[in-house]
């Protein structure tokens, strides 16, 4: 992994065109813009691992499905 | 008309206007990319059933039965990487978790499956609308529509 420091109001850019700046820090919370084309998805990673977890966890599930009254 | 295996009901005829393809899987099932679509016995629950494998099969359900104020708000990139250019071309489906345990089946808002109808290409997006979770008690959930 490719570790850089930087300070407040640096960017890193990311190929042609994503570029990462740090907008805030305060603490131990660090507040980023990213800039990126629209094709680019940009995720939190507990979003996409609770996605992922759920989905592993949904595959589990046994065959007798309730009745919803419906 | 296709013969598959299901995890739920054995051999199955499937009609090929039933089969979806997610050219980027799902979440944690990336390998997987071909599903059928079919009708749960038990309505109103479909089975997502893998073609590769027949032990994989996911329930899914309409969000927007239990959900009318659903609303999905994925990026236009991401809707038109599967052929989805208007709202009304998009079918929405969402992952069903049905604990082994019998505590409460949840949905996953979160994650929906957003399906093109025409070209039958889906992709599971993301939302980041805090309101949408990955486990929605659906029945908790359906009665407080009904009110």
């Amino acid at each position: 992994m490719l570790i850089l420091s930087r300070r407040l109001g640096e960017r890193i850019v990311i190929g042609e065109d994503v570029v990462i700046s740090v907008v805030e820090v305060r603490g131990d919370q660090v507040k980023l813009g990213i800039d990126a084309p629209r094709n680019v998805k940009v995720y939190r990673q507990e979003v996409f691992d609770s996605i992922q977890q759920e989905n592993l966890r949904a595959a589990e599930s046994p065959l007798k499905l309730p009745d919803l009254g419906l | 008309m296709i013969r598959i295996q299901t995890k739920a009901y054995g051999p199955l005829d499937v009609d090929e206007r039933q089969v979806l393809h997610f050219p980027d899987g799902l979440l944690g099932f990336e390998k997987f990319k071909d599903y059928a679509l079919l009708d749960a016995a038990q309505k109103p629950f479909f089975y997502l059933q893998s073609m590769d494998i027949s032990e994989l099969a996911f329930v899914l359900i309409d969000p927007f039965l239990f959900r009318p104020d659903y609303s999905v708000d994925a990026d236009d990139a991401l809707l038109s990487s599967v052929g989805i250019e208007r709202p009304e071309d998009a079918l929405v489906l969402s992952i069903v978790t049905v604990p082994a345990d019998g505590s409460p089946i949840t949905a996953n808002l979160m994650g929906p499956l957003i399906v093109d109808r025409a070209s039958r290409r889906g992709v599971q997006a993301v939302m980041t609308d805090p309101r949408w979770q990955t486990k929605h008690d659906v029945l908790a959930e359906l009665a407080a529509a009904g009110k």
